[in-house]
């Protein structure tokens, strides 16, 4: 008698527990491959990419290096344009910032399942343990993310599966449930000590979570943004500027992007084309895009804001060259405003 | 018959061109070479991974100034 070769896929965050679940299901002879999916928030990656002080740290993509680790394949997909029902829409509602992670982790399972059935694969396996995280990690959401996703029982969570009803693969006899674990809670030290069992080490510890919805300032950014734009709603660049430079709201009709750094600036200069641009031309300057609907009068106030970060700050006049989107420029000699100027609430 | 491709991916950050290249490589065959044109340095690293993580062959990685070319053959 032939045995099936049963497969499965496994959701790749580039962490440590999802890494730890594949190998425990490989271990059992199962043939894994992994999916990442890239909603435009991930963490991974862009802040290395863009800034030049970051440089010298390693800029590998976390879930490549997992999956080459492991031995398996990885797909990553693009979701940006579908994620945005979740993180608009979130019918689970958000979590301590604008992350809507029962939501998130939902529609994640039922994309990998419908990547499962287009696959001809068996069934999912996700890193997910009980408690590990305060909104979408608990014993009751576990059984939603199963129902609302579609994929109920063919959701496999190797650590913590012993604590939950037993799903397909394990009354398939495909895996063995004697030999998956019951991890729970927010300790990781069952995590490192397997790590450590399986040889594993050097792997990424992403603090607080995996995208830059859960982050208090993110968050922060994007509901200013929501709010000047008078709706829910975003495009991929919007979510990319978001990542990079200060931003500055003087008043409710503009707002200020200004690069901190060289490979800000860098990146910046990429949306010249989309923005009014400002730069200081008498001294060293970053540069500055403005996004909003600005009077003339607030293009002054913009410039001076230019040139107080400038190293022309305390010159007593600086030169600032201004180009609108559709190329015209012209050059403003402006006071740079001084810090007391620039009160803490214009910080977004 | 192998053939030659390009891809353009500047100007995107990763994983984007990583995405792209796996998109691309769905509809070539064995043997293609596909050369694709980045600017984010984090490719360097992650199109040869992928690569390796999907056994394709990386063939050539040069970077001039701030553009990055990496020629990869279809496995
Ligand atoms: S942290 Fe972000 S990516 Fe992770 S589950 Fe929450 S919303 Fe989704």
């Amino acid at each position: 008698m032939t045995t099936i070769q049963r497969k499965a896929v496994a959701l790749i965050s580039g962490g440590l527990d999802s890494m730890l679940a594949t190998k425990v299901i490989q271990e059992q002879g199962i043939h894994v491959e992994g999916i990442n999916f890239y909603t435009g928030f991930c963490v991974e990656g862009h802040t290395h990419a863009i800034r030049k002080h970051d440089a010298d740290k390693v800029k590998r993509n976390n879930a490549l290096w997992v999956a080459e680790q492991l031995g398996i394949k990885l797909h990553i997909i693009d979701i940006i344009e579908e994620y945005k029902n979740v993180v608009l829409n979130p019918k689970h509602g958000y979590g301590q910032f604008l992350n809507p992670c029962l939501d998130c982790k939902i529609f994640m399972v039922k994309k990998a399942k419908e990547w499962v059935d287009e696959q001809g694969f068996d069934f999912i396996i996700t890193g997910e343990v009980i408690g590990q995280r305060p909104k979408s990690q608990r014993k009751v959401t576990m059984p939603i993310i199963a129902s609302q996703s579609g994929a109920e029982d063919r959701l496999l969570r190797p650590l913590c599966a012993k604590n939950l009803p037993i799903t397909l693969p394990e009354r398939e006899g495909w895996v063995k449930r004697e030999l998956l674990y019951d991890f729970s809670g927010r300790s990781r030290t069952p995590q490192i000590s397997m790590a450590k069992n399986f040889g594993l080490n050097d792997f990424a510890q992403p603090a607080g979570g995996c995208c830059f919805l859960t982050n208090e300032h993110y968050s922060k950014k994007l509901s200013d943004l929501w709010q000047a734009k008078g709706k829910r709603d975003y495009e991929f660049d919007d979510i990319m500027l978001l990542k990079i430079g200060r931003h500055l709201r003087p008043k409710p009709n503009f707002k200020l992007i200004i690069g901190r750094e060289e490979g800000e600036n860098l990146f910046l200069e990429g949306y010249r084309k989309q923005f009014t641009h400002l730069k200081v031309i008498s001294h060293m300057s970053p540069l500055v895009l403005l996004d909003g609907e600005p009077s003339a009068q607030d293009i002054e106030l913009a410039a001076q804001i230019t040139a107080r970060y400038s190293q022309g700050k305390d010159s007593e006049r600086v030169e600032v060259q201004i180009t609108t989107q559709s190329g015209v420029s012209w050059v403003m000699p402006v006071v740079p405003l001084a810090v007391s100027e620039i009160p803490q609430t214009w910080y977004i | 018959m192998m053939a030659n491709y390009e891809l353009n991916a500047k100007g995107l950050l990763c994983p984007m061109p990583v995405i792209k290249v796996q998109q691309k490589i769905q509809q070539l065959t064995k043997g293609d070479i596909l050369t694709v044109y980045c600017t984010d340095p984090g490719t360097q690293h992650d199109l040869p991974a992928w690569c390796r993580v999907h056994g394709h062959t990386l063939l050539t990685l040069q970077q001039e100034q701030n553009e990055i070319k990496i020629s990869l053959r279809v496995e």
